[in-house]
């Protein structure tokens, strides 16, 4: 090795060096893609052989066909007589319904869990931990089928356990007392997103005043005008009725209230409790991300507790959380398809019985892969948007 | 400096007991600091208590360990007050093994053997060598031959037979095996400057990702058949495992893909500098420092998908979950599911227990 060489490089060896590496480089690529190009129109080739000797016509005319399929459980009105297509629009009505209450449900369990890992009370931390290691290390499916069989092992509804007045519990799932929501309640609820809209720009209002002089000016007096007094005001002025609908057993099933399915339930449980000891890690590890100095620094200026939370630890830790709790909600929502196996119908097992029916095998996967991808994206999207929104800026 | 952070901790220092016994004083710290830690303490142990002589109860003081073969009366009265453990030493052998022939079960048993070695052995940092690739192609090879047989007198078993715990582990490992070359492959065609290969790792990356594994399950049993020409079948467990392996091929790329980013530019540019090839650069160079630094979340990620390997449950693959749940249609015993969940969880828990705890005591001795 000689480093003391004054003589300069040789030009044109390095330009043959760079146009080889350009051809190499040229010829990987065409190489791959020629080779994924081959596979596919193997395949291609293949299946259009395969679905013309079994008389399948690819396409999706099916989904306008009766679809013949009893749905137990739905949020939308439905009959074995609607089309394909209605089944696959209860059917993501049914994943969207067990996802989205799971993901709220899974990160309210998930901090209040993370928070309690780093409790100064040994008895809590470590029982935090537990709940932690134990759920983490068994697959979700099995969960999955030990809470369904606990449901089926339920009472039924003659004897029904009764934890609190109006709320029974038997194997015809979980049955609360319910408001029945009508066209007029919707109005109100209207009302109060539209003063939680009003509200934000007010926030950002009196931020922006805040900013000019310095004076702190209290927000939650709008908060408590716009969502809650108007709202209040229009039921009053619309003489809306707020009956609650109690549940009363009658004959075999219950009558009346809302009721959660076995199938619903179960597999909200076992979503909820198994995400949420993932979340509970993040959260910790959030936490403990933020640097002592500043909670140092909080005491030092004298700050409350609550304040000091809410405006110097948190904005911090969100940073290290938002990101990995993203991937947690998308595999909540991937996890619902284990529904799959206990016969809750969501989007995977309507899309699974239509590709028995129809014998689509194509077309049933390559919408429940759209379907996924659509709220992969959304999902992402949002975190994304909520990400930038609190990521640190710097000047 | 110090005397300032130290601050906040001096007056709880100065109230604890420095005197007495020591068991009080433990409790004093670590349960009964302020007055309302001391209500919770008391909620949490009342509810502990409550649970764990619950648990006892079911579970040891009223249940019942063993009955005579296929005789589920005993079960059957104490049903309700305590549980029915005696149906684990009645269906194990089925739980652990399936179908596959009674006499020939040492067979399989020995192959988990195999498999717990080679984790064992993988989990040594000193046989992190070369070596290493060449005792999973040794044992992989040996696990094969004792599963199927046909040679060196072993009797042939059809794979349709095999159950249980060793198609679980195989699903696992063999995804493992074949997934890791395919996701460095895929890893660093994301990361190339060539725009047609570095698009086409993108999409298949992100297309496996963005959907749930029962979907690539389905589209294994049921689609796979239509993509092949007619008259060429292969088998629904080995369709499921390639489903596996492209399954842990994208997850495993996206944390290889981590390790190559953390790996620092200069290292690159000196590879560069000693005129080492593509290939040779990353086999010598980059990859070995992008690998170790994500050997904890790669393990992580085998904790995922060996966990995810019951999912085959929904494609009738008998891996160990299906044989449980199979194990307890028998009208005798099927009121006995929760028992047979729990063993069975116990030993998913065992598994996958020990790799999180070796996977934290690499974090923790990271960069060593």
């Amino acid at each position: 090795m000689t480093t003391d060489d004054p003589r300069p490089p040789p030009r044109r060896r390095l330009s043959v060096a760079l146009g080889s590496r350009e051809l190499k480089g040229l010829f990987w690529q065409i190489l791959v893609v020629g080779i994924a190009v081959a596979v596919i129109a193997f395949l291609w080739s293949n299946t259009v052989t395969n679905l013309s000797a079994r008389r399948i016509t690819t396409g999706f005319a099916f989904l306008g066909r009766e679809a013949g399929m009893p749905i137990a459980d739905s949020l939308v009105a439905y009959n074995p007589r609607d089309t394909y297509l209605w089944a696959f629009v209860v059917g993501v009505a049914n994943t969207l319904r067990v996802a989205v209450i799971g993901i709220v449900l899974a990160t309210m369990l998930g901090t209040l869990i993370g928070i309690s890992r780093l409790s100064a009370n040994w008895l809590l931390s470590h029982l935090a931990a537990v709940y932690v290691e134990v759920l983490r290390d068994i697959p979700l499916l099995l969960q999955l089928l030990f809470w369904y069989v606990l449901m089926q092992a339920l009472p039924a509804a003659r004897a029904a356990f009764r934890p609190i007045d109006g709320v029974f519990l038997s194997n015809r799932g979980l049955i609360l007392p319910a408001i029945p929501i009508g066209t007029p309640q919707l109005w109100v609820f209207c009302t109060a997103v539209l003063g939680v809209a009003v509200f934000y720009g007010v926030r950002r209002w009196l931020i922006a005043r805040q900013m000019r002089d310095g004076k702190p000016r209290p927000a939650w007096p709008f908060a408590l005008g716009l969502i809650v007094a108007l709202p209040a005001l229009v039921s009053v002025l619309l003489g809306v009725p707020w009956t609650i609908e109690w549940p009363e057993l009658r004959g075999f099933n219950f009558v009346g209230g809302l009721t959660l399915a076995p199938e619903y339930f179960a597999l909200l449980i076992a979503l909820v409790t198994y995400t949420s000891a993932f979340i509970a890690e993040i959260v910790r590890s959030g936490i403990q991300s933020v640097p002592r100095g500043q909670w140092d620094a909080a005491n030092a200026l004298g700050l409350r507790r609550s304040f000091m939370l809410r405006q110097i630890i948190l904005p911090q830790a969100m940073r290290v959380i938002v990101p990995p709790m993203t991937s947690q909600y998308l595999n909540l929502t991937k996890n619902s398809s284990l529904a799959v196996a206990i016969g809750y119908q969501d989007v995977v097992s309507i899309a699974n019985t239509t590709l028995n029916q129809t014998g689509q095998a194509i077309e049933a996967i390559a919408l429940i892969m759209a379907v996924f991808l659509t709220i992969s994206l959304g999902i992402s999207f949002f975190m994304n948007w909520y990400n930038a929104r609190i990521a640190l800026v710097e000047r | 400096m110090t005397a300032i952070t130290d601050m906040p901790d001096a007056p709880r220092a100065a109230r604890r007991p420095q005197m007495g016994n020591p068991v009080l004083r433990w409790l004093r710290i670590n349960l009964f600091s302020s007055i309302p830690n001391g209500i919770l303490s008391v909620v949490l142990l009342a509810v502990l208590a409550k649970g764990v002589t619950g648990f006892v109860q079911w579970g040891i003081a009223n249940a019942v360990w063993l009955t005579p073969a296929n005789d589920s009366s005993a079960c059957r009265a104490a049903r309700g007050l305590g549980a029915c453990w005696a149906v684990i030493p009645e269906k194990y052998r089925f739980i652990l093994f399936g179908t596959y022939p009674f006499d020939e079960q040492w067979r399989p048993a020995l192959s988990v053997l195999l498999f717990i070695a080679l984790f064992y052995l993988s989990s040594r940092r000193t046989l992190w060598r070369r070596e290493l690739v060449y005792l999973w192609i040794v044992v992989l090879g040996l696990i094969s031959v004792l599963m199927w047989g046909g040679v060196l007198g072993l009797s042939f078993v059809s794979q349709d037979r095999w159950g249980g715990l060793p198609v679980t582990l195989i699903l696992a490992t063999f995804g493992l095996a074949f997934g890791f070359p395919l996701g460095i492959l895929v890893a660093l065609g994301r990361r190339s400057n060539l725009p047609a290969i570095r698009s086409l790792s993108v999409v298949y990356v992100e297309l496996i990702r963005g959907v749930p594994l029962v979907s690539l399950l389905f589209m294994a049993s049921v689609m796979f058949p239509l993509f092949m020409p007619s008259g060429f079948n292969i088998d629904k467990l080995l369709r499921a495992q390639i489903a596996i392996i492209l399954f842990a091929g994208a997850y495993l790329a996206e944390v290889i893909r981590g390790g190559l980013q953390a790996v620092p530019r200069g290292q690159y540019e000196a590879a560069d500098a000693l005129g080492l090839s593509y290939w040779r650069k990353n086999r010598l160079i980059v990859l070995p420092q992008a690998i170790r630094h994500v050997i904890p979340p790669l393990v992580n990620t085998f904790i995922a998908f060996f966990k995810d390997t019951s999912l085959v449950l929904i494609i009738g693959i008998f891996d160990l979950l299906t044989t449980a749940k199979t194990a307890i249609i028998d009208p005798a015993w099927q009121q006995f599911s929760v028992e047979v969940y729990i063993f069975v969880a116990a030993i998913y828990f065992v598994f996958c227990f020990a790799m999180s705890r070796y996977s934290r005591s690499l974090e923790a001795t990271r960069g060593r």
